[in-house]
C-alpha cells in the first residue's frame, strides 16, 4: 500500500466533481444569475461596512471609540455616507476633460468587481438538477483572467490623474502607475510558486490541492510573503498609498472628485481589497478548505457542508482585511524611491530565484518519489519538506538579508568615516562654542 | 552661538524593517484591545469641570435678592481687559448699589482678578463652559442676566488649604 502510493505519479489536480453531473442549461443560466446577484450584493453591503470597519478600528487603535450615533454601534454609518454621496452635488472642474472625467471612475470600478467573479467562496452544492459551482464563474483560467483584470484598474486611476487637469491628481496617477506596474511583476512571479504546486491555474485545483496537502502558507512561505507585499502595492493600501497620499498629494488622483464620483473610487479600492484578499486565502490558505479535516473535500456535496465551507471562506477573508487595516493604522508610508528600490531591486530578484528555488525542490522531491498525499500523523511529507526548505529561507531572508539592505532606512546611510567625521565637526563645534562663552 | 548637531549612531547593520514592523504591529494592537478608550461621550456625558474652572461670570445675591455688589468700582479698575462696565448709583439710606453692571464675555480673559479683588464677594467667575450665543450683543451679560446665573462658582484657591501651602 505505502509502496504504491509512493511509486504513483504526481496527482493531477482538477475538479471536485464529474462535469458530466454539473447543472447545465437553463438551470445553469437561472443559478448563475443568482450568484451574480448574491455576490454582487454581498459583495456592495461588505465594501460599505468595510468602510465602517476601517474606521471603527482606525479609532480603537487610536484609543478612539469610532463612529457610535449612527444605529446600535454605528451600524448604519455606511448607509448616512452612502445616502450623502447620492445627494451631493456632482462637481465638474472647467480644466478637466468631461469624456475621461467620467468614464474614469467606472474603469476602476468595473474591474475591481468583476475579479471576484472566478474565485471559489465554498464547497459545490448538490442540487436536484446537478452540481452547482460556488463561484460565480468557474474559468479554468481562473489565476490568469485575475492578473489580467486586475492590472485593468490603473487605468482607471491614471485617467482620473489626467483628466482632472490637476497637478496633484497627475502625480498620483502617475506614481500609480509605476506603482501597480512594478508590484505586479513580483505577485504574479510569486504567484508562479503556487501554480508550480498544484500544476493547474484553475482556482478551484488551487483549492484542492492544498486539501490534499495542506494549505501552501507553509511550503511556500517566501512566495505567501512577496504575494502579501505585493498585494498591499497593488490595492494602493499604506504602507504603498503613493497614488493617494493624503498629506503629500490631497487625495491623489481622486482630489477633484466629489459626491458618487469618488465613492465610486472609494468602493473600488475597498473591493480591490477584498479581491486580494481572497487571493490570498485562495491561493495559501486552502480556500474554503476547513483545516484538519477531510469531510469538508468529499462528496456528498450537502447544504451544510456548503454553508460551513462558506464559513471558513469569510474567516479566512476577514482576517486578511484586518490585517490590511492593522497595517494601514501602523506603518508610515514609503518614500517613493524606498518604494520603488523594494519592488525593483528586492521582490523582483527574491520572486525571480524563489521560482528557481521552489521549481528545482518540487523537480527534486518528485524524483525522490516524495509522496504527495498526506501520510504520517496528518501531515503530508513533500507538503513538511518543502516547509522546513522555507522556513531556512526565512531566516536567510529575515534574519540576514533584512538589516538595513530590504528597506533603506528613512536617512541616507553613512559610513563609518563618515560618521567618525560628522562627530568631529560636532565636537570641534561645541568645543569652540565652550570658549565663546 | 553654534548650534550643536548631536550625531546619533544609526545601527544600520542591526535595523531590521521585518522586526521593527512587528513590534509595531504588537503596540498597536495593544491600544486596540485596550479598554480604556479617550473619547468622551459629550453631549451625553458632560465634562467635570475642576474646582478652580474660570468660565463666564455670575453675580452672587443677598437674602433679598439683591445683588451683593456695592459698586465700589474696584473690579473695573483692576481688570486687564477693560470689559466690565460699572455705573454707580446710591439710594436714599445711602447704601451704594451699581445702576448699571456689564460684562462683555468677548472682551474677558478669564483671569479671574474681579473674583479675588472683589470685597464683598459679589462677582465670580463660573465653573461653565456652554455659553454660545447667536449675536455679538448676546455676549455683553447685563447686571440681571448676571444674577440670573445659577452655575457653580470658582473656588479661587482650595478651602481646606486658602495659603495655598
Amino acid at each position: 500500500m505505502m509502496l504504491a502510493t509512493m511509486a504513483s505519479d504526481p496527482v493531477v489536480y482538477g475538479t471536485f466533481y464529474d462535469p458530466a453531473v454539473a447543472v447545465t442549461a437553463l438551470p445553469w443560466l437561472l443559478f448563475t444569475i443568482l450568484k451574480m446577484v448574491i455576490v454582487f450584493t454581498v459583495l456592495m453591503v461588505g465594501v460599505a461596512m468595510l468602510t465602517l470597519a476601517e474606521r471603527k478600528i482606525s479609532a480603537w487603535i487610536q484609543d478612539r471609540i469610532g463612529p457610535n450615533r449612527t444605529g446600535y454601534g454605528g451600524l448604519l454609518q455606511p448607509a448616512a455616507d452612502g445616502l450623502k454621496n447620492i445627494m451631493k452635488e456632482e462637481t465638474y472642474p472647467d480644466a478637466a476633460y468631461t469624456p475621461l472625467f467620467i468614464l474614469a471612475p467606472m474603469l476602476s470600478f468595473i474591474p475591481s468587481l468583476i475579479t471576484f467573479a472566478v474565485i471559489p467562496f465554498a464547497a459545490p452544492l448538490s442540487t436536484r438538477w446537478g452540481i452547482v459551482e460556488m463561484s460565480v464563474a468557474n474559468v479554468p483560467i481562473g489565476f490568469l483572467y485575475i492578473l489580467a483584470i486586475s492590472s485593468l484598474g490603473v487605468y482607471g486611476i491614471v485617467l482620473a490623474g489626467w483628466s482632472s487637469n490637476n497637478k496633484y491628481s497627475l502625480l498620483g496617477g502617475l506614481r500609480s502607475s509605476a506603482q501597480m506596474i512594478s508590484y505586479e511583476i513580483s505577485m504574479g512571479m510569486a504567484a508562479v510558486s503556487v501554480l508550480l504546486l498544484s500544476g493547474n491555474v484553475s482556482l478551484q485545483a488551487i483549492v484542492q490541492q492544498q486539501q490534499g496537502m495542506g494549505w501552501n502558507v507553509f511550503p511556500l512561505l517566501i512566495g505567501f510573503f512577496i504575494f502579501c507585499v505585493a498585494s498591499f502595492a497593488e490595492t494602493n493600501r499604506l504602507p504603498f498609498d503613493m497614488p493617494e497620499a493624503e498629506s503629500e498629494l490631497i487625495a491623489g488622483y481622486h482630489t477633484e472628485y466629489s459626491a458618487m464620483k469618488f465613492s465610486m473610487f472609494f468602493i473600488a479600492e475597498y473591493s480591490n481589497m477584498v479581491t486580494a484578499s481572497a487571493l490570498m486565502v485562495t491561493l495559501f490558505f486552502g480556500g474554503w478548505d476547513i483545516p484538519g479535516t477531510q469531510w469538508d473535500n468529499l462528496p456528498p456535496w450537502t447544504f451544510l457542508k456548503c454553508l460551513l465551507t462558506l464559513g471558513f471562506f469569510v474567516a479566512k477573508l476577514l482576517f486578511f482585511l484586518f490585517l490590511y487595516m492593522w497595517i494601514r493604522w501602523t506603518l508610515p508610508r514609503f518614500r517613493y524611491d524606498q518604494l520603488m528600490s523594494l519592488g525593483w531591486k528586492v521582490l523582483l530578484p527574491l520572486s525571480l530565484s524563489y521560482i528557481v528555488i521552489t521549481g528545482g525542490a518540487i523537480l527534486v522531491l518528485d524524483m525522490l518519489r516524495v509522496p504527495r498525499g498526506v501520510q504520517w500523523f496528518g501531515i503530508s511529507p513533500f507538503w513538511a519538506a518543502l516547509g522546513v526548505l522555507n522556513l531556512v529561507l526565512a531566516v536567510l531572508v529575515f534574519v540576514i538579508l533584512d538589516r538595513g539592505r530590504i528597506i533603506s532606512p528613512a536617512y541616507s546611510r553613512l559610513s563609518p568615516i563618515q560618521i567618525a567625521r560628522l562627530r568631529a565637526m560636532s565636537a570641534g563645534r561645541s568645543l569652540a562654542a565652550g570658549q565663546g562663552d | 552661538m553654534t548650534i550643536q548637531v548631536k550625531v546619533l549612531a544609526r545601527p544600520v547593520a542591526d535595523a531590521s524593517y521585518v522586526r521593527a514592523m512587528l513590534s509595531g504591529m504588537a503596540l498597536t494592537f495593544k491600544h486596540m484591545m485596550n479598554p480604556h478608550k479617550k473619547t468622551e461621550q459629550y453631549p451625553d456625558v458632560k465634562w467635570a469641570l475642576s474646582p478652580r474652572w474660570r468660565g463666564t461670570h455670575r453675580m452672587l445675591t443677598d437674602e433679598t435678592g439683591k445683588a451683593k455688589c456695592v459698586a465700589c468700582g474696584l473690579c473695573p479698575q483692576i481688570c486687564p481687559a477693560n470689559c466690565i462696565k460699572l455705573v454707580p448709583g446710591e439710594d436714599e439710606e445711602g447704601n451704594r448699589y451699581p445702576l448699571v453692571y456689564e460684562i462683555d464675555e468677548f472682551r474677558c480673559i478669564f483671569c479671574g482678578y474681579c473674583q479675588e479683588v472683589c470685597p464683598e464677594e459679589a462677582i465670580h467667575v463660573g465653573r461653565h463652559y456652554e455659553n454660545s450665543e447667536y449675536s455679538r450683543e448676546g455676549f455683553v451679560y447685563d447686571l440681571e442676566r448676571l444674577t440670573a446665573q445659577t452655575h457653580p462658582v470658582c473656588e479661587m484657591w482650595d478651602p481646606a488649604d486658602p495659603k495655598g501651602e
